[in-house]
């Protein structure tokens, strides 16, 4: 590996550490990043030569606190202290300061560095850029390419976002337990966000917007490194994995969605799902079951069977049951409904979400789940309704296509057995 | 004599790797390994998962479980056991066994294993 590149990985796993802990010391972002990058200018200068410090993070740190404090004298024309020699120094005191980075203020340093991303004032996708660009430290030009906007949309968005979060108050005091919990909730939410703008992206977009999902995995192994004893973190990084997981399997040649009923699991990146699988069993034995747990739980179930006919229906539906009372919502229903179809039949399914027919009126996939379910009952008018109202709320071309994909099938369903075709007037009319 | 060559590294830094650095790593590896095991020189090699997986088992009158990998710089890496589980809870059950009045286990999935040509 050329110096450039060690020293980029280097840079790049230490920067969360590093800006964390120069924003508790100089309590401005501004202030910490500059500081951070002088402190990345010099590591240029001195690894090459005096190889890599034991302790990236610690070495930043302290050049980058020490080269800010003099810029600072500079400034108020006090005497300039802090040179070259003693920067040079470091690695005699990195280890006593590489001890003090060991204590828990550390943790929450890091925590509130990605708390600060997540002013709930800010849209979702500032938050995520806001993140991308202080926390993972990607230029403005890979954040703009992954939301496929102009840098300088992406520059202006980021610039307000700032500004918003530069208003907004933070504690630096090390968080009590409940607001501790409170930071870990919405850094989770905001990483599971920043997933899932990778994860939702399809066709040409994709190479483009998978690294989003590396970064948010990279950003929840981080937290959980931090927090090892948190079920919804330990939650979170399973479903990321297991989500992830199935990356070279949801996409065509053609670049269309594969449905995970349809997906060569063989393409499933099986190293990744072990790891998932032994989070789900650490995150189970500590018996405080969240949404992330249990959605990594159901992920797991479809990991574990090689094939989809294989699918421990009774299992996710039993776990479903624990999310509906965890997070009551219609969505969670709706999925349900899809596993009692497998255990129970379409018949209790299609009851199931009967009394969700108005909170999810403009919900696509109401509509698509409740034409399956009609289809196999062979209730073909009625599943041409119901995938008809699918269509007109599709929002993208595979939504649409798919749906059409399964008009068809309703059509040759005719053709083949006209009979099964409830038309009871001509019942009625009789010979 | 046998001797154990224990891979150290900053895991946030090989997350952070190109995967091209990787492969790189993996193969310069490969071919030292293989080298030795043409030799007959080359016992059980793993790479094991990374330390978010790990439990930690803290020998006490109760012994305690620790969700996290063994973090104390004050002991010393004195051996291990490798194990077929089924389970993490099977694992963590064989650690209870196996762990005495002091120090620590930590119980830590393994991501890749080669058995190595059977050292005599």
């Amino acid at each position: 590996m050329t110096d450039a590149a060690w020293i980029g990985a280097a840079v790049s796993a230490a920067r969360p550490q590093a800006v964390a802990a120069l924003l508790r010391y100089f309590r401005d972002l501004d202030v910490a990043e500059e500081a951070f990058q002088e402190a990345c200018l010099r590591a240029l200068k001195s690894w090459p030569v005096n190889g890599p410090p034991r302790d990236p993070a610690a070495w930043l740190i302290f050049v980058g606190r020490n080269s800010a404090l003099d810029e600072m004298r500079r400034r108020s024309k006090l005497d300039s202290l802090a040179d070259e020699e003693l920067v040079s120094d470091v690695e005699d005191t990195e280890a006593a300061l590489a001890e003090k980075l060991d204590s828990s203020a550390y943790h929450d340093d890091v925590l509130r560095l990605l708390f600060i991303c997540c002013q709930p004032d800010l849209p979702a996708t500032q938050q995520i850029a806001l993140a991308l660009r202080i926390v993972s430290g990607l230029s403005v030009k890979e954040i703009a390419s992954a939301f496929l906007v102009s840098e300088a949309a992406m520059a202006q968005r980021i610039t307000r976002a700032k500004r918003a979060m530069a208003d907004a108050s933070v504690a630096f005091e090390t968080p009590g337990p409940v607001e501790r919990a409170q930071r870990l909730t919405a850094v989770a939410a905001m990483i599971y966000l920043l997933f899932n703008e990778g994860y939702s992206a399809s066709g040409g977009e994709a190479h483009v917007r998978l690294p989003l999902c590396e970064e948010a995995i990279r950003l929840a192994r981080l937290l959980l490194r931090l927090f090892p004893g948190q079920g919804e973190i330990i939650g979170l990084t399973a479903l990321l994995l297991l989500q992830h997981a199935r990356a070279a399997a949801r996409l065509d040649a053609n670049s269309n969605i594969v449905l995970l009923e349809d997906q060569n699991r063989r393409l499933w990146n099986h190293e990744l799902i072990a790891e998932a699988l032994v989070l789900v069993q650490k995150a189970r034995r500590l018996e405080q079951p969240g949404p992330y747990q249990l959605q990594a739980e159901i992920a797991a179930v479809h990991a574990r069977a090689l094939r989809w006919t294989e699918t421990d229906w009774a299992e996710i539906d039993a776990i479903y049951s624990v999310l509906e009372q965890v997070q009551p919502s219609p969505v969670v229903t709706l999925n349900r409904a899809v596993a009692v179809s497998k255990v129970h039949g379409p018949g209790a399914a299609l009851k199931m979400i009967e009394p969700l027919a108005e909170p999810l009126a403009a919900y696509f996939y109401f509509f698509g789940v409740k034409g399956a379910l009609l289809t196999e009952l062979r209730r073909t008018a009625e599943a041409r309704i119901a995938f008809t109202q699918a269509i007109a709320l599709a929002r993208t071309a595979a939504e649409a296509a798919h749906i059409r994909a399964n008009l068809d099938r309703l059509a040759s369903m005719d053709a083949e057995h006209p009979q099964d075709e409830k038309q009871p007037h001509r019942e009625e009319r009789g010979p | 004599m046998f001797y154990c060559i224990l891979c150290y590294n900053l895991e946030s830094e090989l997350e952070a790797w190109p995967r091209e650095k990787e492969a790189a790593v993996l193969a310069q590896r490969e071919v030292v390994a293989q080298h030795l095991a043409a030799q007959g020189r080359l016992g059980p090699v793993a790479r094991l998962m990374p330390t978010t997986t790990a439990m930690t088992m803290r020998a006490s009158r109760e012994p305690v479980v620790l969700d996290g990998p063994f973090a104390e710089t004050k002991e010393q890496l004195l051996g291990f056991y490798m194990v077929d589980c089924r389970t993490l809870e099977e694992a963590i059950a064989v650690a209870r066994n196996l762990v005495g009045d002091t120090g620590a286990l930590e119980v830590r999935p393994v991501a890749t294993f080669y058995p190595g040509v059977g050292l005599q």
